[in-house]
């Protein structure tokens, strides 16, 4: 058992990687060629690259554009239903898909744009999704809260709050009963503390001895509820601790942090020491749906968050070590841009599925079978 | 095989029937495990499988917290990994803790994924009262569950279902729950080798008749049989269909029953309102109008939570006497 720690600061103290963690590291990843260019396993606190951090970056506005084309999609009624953007919360998805491999599992909320994204599904998938379209990752039955992607272990997408933690500790047992070296890492907001699967799921994970990562994002609000009037301990490591599983507190405005806490955690994970807690501290900048007016909240608690927003902290991070130049930003702004543009063209021209099909995918019969 | 050729008949009892069932699934396939509460080291809640912890280890006979919530839907999640889970609930009363998980995430995974995860789980769980039990342990929910498009209801009403309903509802690549009625597991027959795969697609006839169909599935299969004998001897030959599967339910056998008898009666455990009774008669209605001579009688459950007390638990229940006025009514 481990007391709860707290790695807020970005310059935690770096270890090097052992060698054979490189070694390992190589061969399974998959990952685009972008983001692993560099070939490095060190984390980036222990020495900053200026290649990865362009990757990190790149992967952060990414989500951005993708997020900010989605409000004009909505207000436009391109796009309907729920919409819960992810905006001021880049750092979180980005930072931890960085310490997973392809063959670990993510399980995820109905915030899972930055998830998706961050996991490697292609912005048009997603975007196509987002339209109701046969080529959208769950093939438009799923839509903004319900993304999938069987090939990418991405399971959802669930907009249960906390309905995701016991399905991803059973990928877990999965992993664990067939001795795979994988790691299930389930996203979750603070909400998900006052349900009792988040109390379940960890009792089971650490009884269990579970390769599981638990990330939740407290972003100080449940839906509307700030997290000081819907938990009555509001230290959530804490309370992730005692359960008797290692859990942290890191600086979720922070990617290079997060980044950090998530591979000490996934390599201790992945070496059999059990479910692991990382609370990211973040802070979405909108509301939470496209529904929500906003009124529980000061305006002047918005704008003080935003002084912290993550991606121009860490581009003020990169200019500061001459890493980033006007040029490569506009670089990346462009190519940013063109993949959010290409998404919402080919989702707009993609085919709506016919009606007939209504009643596939209910059970794997055919529909007349039923 | 015996003096006569036939092929031996063993002496088991449902429990006992499910338990080699259980044995079978973890002998055959390595992805199968059984999880739940109190399914190790105690032997199970109802004794189902008592000795299975010894012969297969705690790995893939696994004792869960009372979480059921958690236990099912790492069973979902574990399905979803390639494993074939069998997770064992104790009352379909306690499945309620697991509603969100059952109806969420294991009936609306493949669609909501666009056909990618199909959720290849099984769950089991008793079901119904008469064993002076109270509200909290008696109730029969099953009904609900058939509501849910994307889950599998079966209900083993004899030995032989209770043997080799689990391997066909292993195989099916969805959901599939299994409620087992609390009154069954005692009951004691002869199982014939070897049982031919229990087809969990379609109702069966238990006892073939003409003048009345008396439709019933589960825990109400032994009332509804002692029912047709007693009617027997007043010359009316009752047809006992037993559902098997609740969901989805067989439309052909029952409109091909009342096209044989023109009248029915349908006994269902669970309470009237809203029932599965209730879907089967809307049924007739729809697709049998015509062939009625009667009005459709229903045999459910009292409007009231289970009481404990024997007296009151028994006139809460349909009971044998209750089918048989039914069925007079009908042929009138």
């Amino acid at each position: 058992m481990s007391l709860a720690r707290n790695t807020r600061s970005r310059k935690a103290p770096g270890t090097p990687k052992p060698a054979k963690t490189a070694a390992k590291k190589t061969p399974t990843s998959k990952k685009s060629p972008t983001s692993k260019r560099t070939g490095r396993t060190e984390v980036p606190a222990a020495g900053p690259d200026a290649v990865h951090r362009m990757d990190l970056l790149a992967a952060m506005l990414r989500i951005r554009r993708f997020e900010e084309r989605c409000v004009e999609l909505y207000s436009a009624a391109k796009i309907r239903g729920f919409v819960h953007l992810y905006i001021g919360e880049e750092a979180v998805a980005v930072g931890v898909n960085e310490a997973l491999y392809p063959e670990d599992a993510v399980v995820s909320t109905y915030r899972e744009h930055g998830h998706a994204l961050a996991r490697g599904i292609p912005a048009e998938a997603v975007m196509a999704e987002m339209f109701g379209r046969t080529t959208g990752c769950s093939g438009g039955r799923g839509g903004s809260m319900h993304l999938f992607d069987a090939s990418r272990r991405f399971y959802g997408g669930n907009a249960i709050v906390a309905g995701g933690l016991p399905l991803a500790a059973g990928l877990a047992l999965a992993d664990r009963m067939r001795d795979q070296p994988r790691v299930t890492c389930c996203f979750f907001g603070d909400g998900a503390f006052a349900e009792g699967e988040f109390h379940e799921t960890a009792n089971l994970a650490v009884l269990w001895n579970l390769p599981l990562l638990l990330v939740c994002e407290n972003n100080l609000y449940a839906m509307g509820t700030a997290l000081e009037r819907h938990e009555a301990q509001t230290d959530l490591a804490m309370r992730a601790a005692s359960y008797g599983m290692v859990a942290w507190a890191v600086d979720g405005m922070d990617v290079e942090a997060v980044e950090h806490a998530a591979r000490r955690a996934t390599e201790a994970i992945r070496g059999g020491a059990g479910p692991h807690f990382l609370e990211a501290r973040t802070y979405r900048f909108r509301a939470h749906s496209m529904y929500d007016p906003d009124r529980y909240r000061d305006k002047e608690e918005i704008e003080r968050w935003k002084t912290r927003d993550p991606v121009n902290q860490l581009m003020d991070r990169m200019r500061e070590d001459d890493e980033l130049g006007d040029e490569e930003l506009t670089g990346i702004e462009h190519r940013v841009t063109d993949e959010v543009d290409r998404a919402v063209e080919t989702a707009e021209q993609a085919p709506e599925e016919p009606v007939e099909d209504l009643l596939l995918h209910v059970t794997s019969a055919p529909a007349e079978a039923r | 095989m015996s003096a006569d050729g036939q092929p031996e008949k063993a002496k088991t009892t449902y429990r006992e029937a499910m338990r080699e069932a259980l044995r079978e699934a973890l002998s055959a396939d390595d992805r199968v495990f059984l999880m739940g509460e109190d399914v190790g080291r105690y032997g199970g809640c109802f004794g189902v499988s008592l000795g299975l912890l010894e012969e297969f280890g705690p790995e893939r006979v696994r004792d869960t917290p009372l979480s059921e919530s958690a236990f099912v839907g790492a069973g979902i999640g574990a399905a979803l990994a390639g494993m074939r889970p069998i997770v064992e609930i104790m009352t379909v009363n306690f499945s309620l803790l697991a509603l969100d998980q059952i109806v969420n995430n294991a009936a609306t995974l493949l669609h909501m994924s666009g056909g990618q995860l199909p959720v290849p789980l099984v769950i089991r769980m008793t079901t119904g009262a008469g064993r002076q039990l109270a509200a909290q342990h008696s109730h029969s929910l099953e009904g609900w569950y058939a509501h849910i498009p994307g889950i599998r209801v079966l209900a083993p009403a004899t030995i032989e279902d209770a043997r080799h309903m689990l391997a066909p509802a292993l195989a099916e690549p969805d959901p599939v729950l299994i409620f087992e009625h609390g009154s069954l597991y005692n009951a004691a027959g002869e199982l014939s080798p070897p049982a031919t795969a229990v087809d969990i697609d379609h109702a069966t006839i238990r006892r073939p008749g003409t003048d009345i169909s008396l439709i019933t599935y589960g825990g109400s299969l032994p009332k509804a049989l002692a029912a047709a004998d007693e009617l027997s001897t007043e010359g009316i030959n009752a047809e006992v269909v037993d559902l098997r599967t609740l969901r989805p339910l067989d439309d052909e056998a029952i409109t091909a029953t009342v096209a044989r008898t023109h009248r029915a009666v349908i006994v269902d455990e669970a309470w009237r309102t809203g029932s599965l009774a209730a879907e089967i008669s809307a049924r007739i209605a729809e697709e049998s109008f015509y062939e009625l001579d009667a009005p459709v009688e229903r045999v459910c459950s009292a409007e009231v939570p289970i009481p404990y007390a024997r007296r009151l638990e028994e006139a809460a229940l349909p009971q044998t006497a209750d089918i048989v006025a039914a069925a007079h009514r009908a042929v009138g």
